[in-house]
């Protein structure tokens, strides 16, 4: 993930910019096996963030973006002065920081605890069956999701009734939909999100353990002052991947997990852009909130980038 | 060296260590577990509750009603072509590019990878990025699924990492005094040494063009060219195939039973593929984390 790489030979730095270009030209080959990769990024992402323009533009189809008329920004006023404004932004950020608060620590406690496991089969178990559940379509989850906790039918409701509560029609009560939207998540990642920091463990070397055994430490005073000092780096890195995501929570999934009675929880930015302005047809209205909604991320990212960088090294911008 | 060192808060913490990670086990396990001896009972009985560890009144008419849906099998042959197609198409554009970043001697190497990692966190967003797509003539066609996620720019970083790592520079010497071409260098010696990098992106593309759900809901309006996951939508969340799969002279307490056996069956056909593969494929997936955590 490290974005520079400025480890160029002395030598080659004394080179003049006429052996520079010599260079360019020898390799000429290297820039045509680029011209895939760049083709695909100008077409597919570049000139759409061109036409974000849009969001300042009354769109005429016939004249295309470029040539539509400028109009400033009442799409923004719009945006900000809906009612339902303010309640996208709070579902957004809510779902968001739910998920991060509750699914950022346990992949690593799963890390720790895997790590400590006297029984090697035993772990190979856990590891096959935990990272399993990422692979599956967010499609067929939300299937799972309705079929488990349906109210009449769902093996929740039995044993809830089992255990003699009433039962309860979770998918239409608004107060859950963030809880299952969130623990469903974490079902399904929690494996997977823990092979990074077993990759950081096992990078720690065996010695630094042997020795704080030798010393008497036992098992939680090395996860204590070993372990989780070695995998800080890969944790905060992370984390600041994932604080630039605050307000992009998974559109599909959200989407699908839909219905009309649980709305007031569920409905976030990027799903009402879908229904706003890509089948409402305002274009321009969902290129603005759009537009937002990448300017609200990437302050986050930067801003939390920022913060890292005043308490530590482990930075990623 | 264990041995010496296990005090008795050891034992604690092994035990406390053992019961959370069973518990774990269960946890992940049950809900597929409970999907999987639903969808081969009777409907009524999970109705009544009594489907809650063991199967109760054997039955395959879910099945039965599945294998005589033609959606599903168009949805299933869709996107076996879209993710075929597709994962060539992400190689092809990956793995040179992924290869030309990771030379030292690439002049403006730093430069590129902006251009690449800028669109990691910033991006047009829905709207421009479909009328982008109406305006090339993409929009309904079956190009568009293969098309679009061309180059994840994170699996491209992945791939450049590990040949960084694994292909030394003195090779590369070694090949240029031989006369070589870099296309030559390439084809010949980096490609036959990256096995194991292009098998960890061929499937990391490949399960991203199976799963995908996205595409298919944006781009596609024919209900012929709908992929896997966008037909399960109909069936899972949406009701609408369901319909179809009804004789119609059930009653309507009937159909929602039948239904519900329906999703428990749909569910385990769309996992199907995945669960054969996973036991064999898993420990590339693995891999690739870890190639990715080299550098991150």
């Amino acid at each position: 993930m490290a974005i520079s790489d400025n480890k160029y030979d002395n030598s080659f730095k004394r080179r003049s910019k006429k052996l520079k270009w010599r260079l360019i030209a020898e390799n000429y080959e290297l820039y045509l096996f680029l011209v895939p990769a760049l083709l695909y990024i100008i077409i597919f992402h570049y000139i759409p963030i061109y036409g974000i323009q849009l969001a300042f533009k009354k769109y005429m189809p016939l004249h295309g973006i470029w040539g539509s008329p400028w109009v400033g920004f009442q799409q923004f006023e719009m945006l900000f002065n809906s009612p339902s404004f303010w309640r996208l932004i709070r579902n957004t950020v809510w779902l968001s920081l739910y998920s991060l608060i509750a699914g950022f620590p346990l992949p690593i406690i799963l890390a720790l605890l895997l790590q400590h496991l006297p029984n090697a089969l035993f772990k190979k178990i856990v590891q096959m069956i935990s990272y399993a559940p990422h692979f599956i379509s967010v499609v067929v989850i939300v299937g799972m999701i309705n079929v488990l906790l349906a109210p009449n039918s769902g093996v929740i409701n039995h044993l809830l009734a089992i255990l003699g509560f009433e039962r309860i029609y979770f998918m239409a009560k608004p107060e859950f939909f963030p809880s299952i939207y969130v623990w469903s998540g974490i079902w399904q990642r929690l494996g997977f999100g823990s092979i990074i920091y077993m990759a950081a463990l096992s990078g720690i070397s065996q010695q630094v353990h042997e020795a704080a055994i030798v010393d008497g430490a036992n098992k939680l005073q090395r996860i204590w002052y070993i372990d989780i000092p070695g995998i800080i780096p890969t944790a905060i890195i992370l984390l600041i991947l994932n604080a630039g995501n605050i307000m992009s929570v998974g559109f599909e999934k959200v989407l699908l997990m839909q219905n009309p009675l649980n709305m007031s929880t569920a409905e976030v930015i990027s799903t009402y852009v879908y229904k706003v302005g890509l089948q409402g047809g305002r274009f321009e209205f969902g290129t603005a909130v759009g537009l937002f909604n990448s300017l609200v991320n990437a302050f986050l990212l930067v801003l939390v980038n920022q913060i890292a960088r005043s308490y530590s090294e482990n930075t990623l911008l | 060296m264990r041995a010496i060192g296990k005090t008795k808060g050891d034992v604690i913490f092994d035990i406390i260590n053992y019961v959370i990670l069973s518990i774990l086990l269960l946890v992940l396990v049950y809900p597929i577990y409970f999907i999987v001896i639903a969808s081969l009972s009777d409907p009524h009985a999970i109705y009544r509750g009594e489907v809650i560890y063991k199967i109760a009144g054997f039955n395959i008419d879910g099945y039965t009603r599945i294998l005589h849906t033609p959606q599903i099998w168009i949805g299933y042959r869709n996107s076996l072509l879209y993710m075929t197609v597709g994962t060539l198409v992400n190689l092809f554009i990956t793995i040179p590019a992924a290869y030309s970043l990771s030379r030292k001697d690439l002049i403006g190497k730093n430069i590129i990878m902006g251009i690449f990692v800028f669109t990691m966190f910033f991006g047009g967003g829905l709207i421009p990025t479909f009328i982008l797509i109406r305006d090339l003539n993409l929009y309904n066609t079956p190009w568009i699924m293969i098309i679009m996620g061309g180059l994840n720019v994170y699996n491209m970083i992945v791939s450049r990492t590990f040949f960084q790592v694994n292909i030394p520079n003195e090779l590369l010497e070694a090949a240029k005094i031989d006369g070589s071409t870099n296309t030559y260098f390439f084809l010949r010696i980096v490609i036959p040494l990256s096995k194991a990098i292009i098998a960890v992106m061929a499937l990391y593309y490949g399960v991203g063009h199976w799963n995908n759900f996205f595409t298919g809901l944006i781009y596609l309006k024919d209900k012929e060219l709908y992929p896997l996951q966008v037909v399960l939508r109909d069936i899972l969340t949406q009701n609408q195939v369901l319909a179809d799969m009804m004789s119609g002279d059930e009653s309507f307490i009937e159909q929602q039973k039948i239904a519900d056996s329906i999703k428990y069956g749909v569910i385990i056909v769309a996992c199907i593929p995945m669960l054969i593969l996973y036991p064999f494929v898993q420990r590339y997936f693995v891999k690739g984390v870890m190639i990715g955590a080299i550098k991150g």
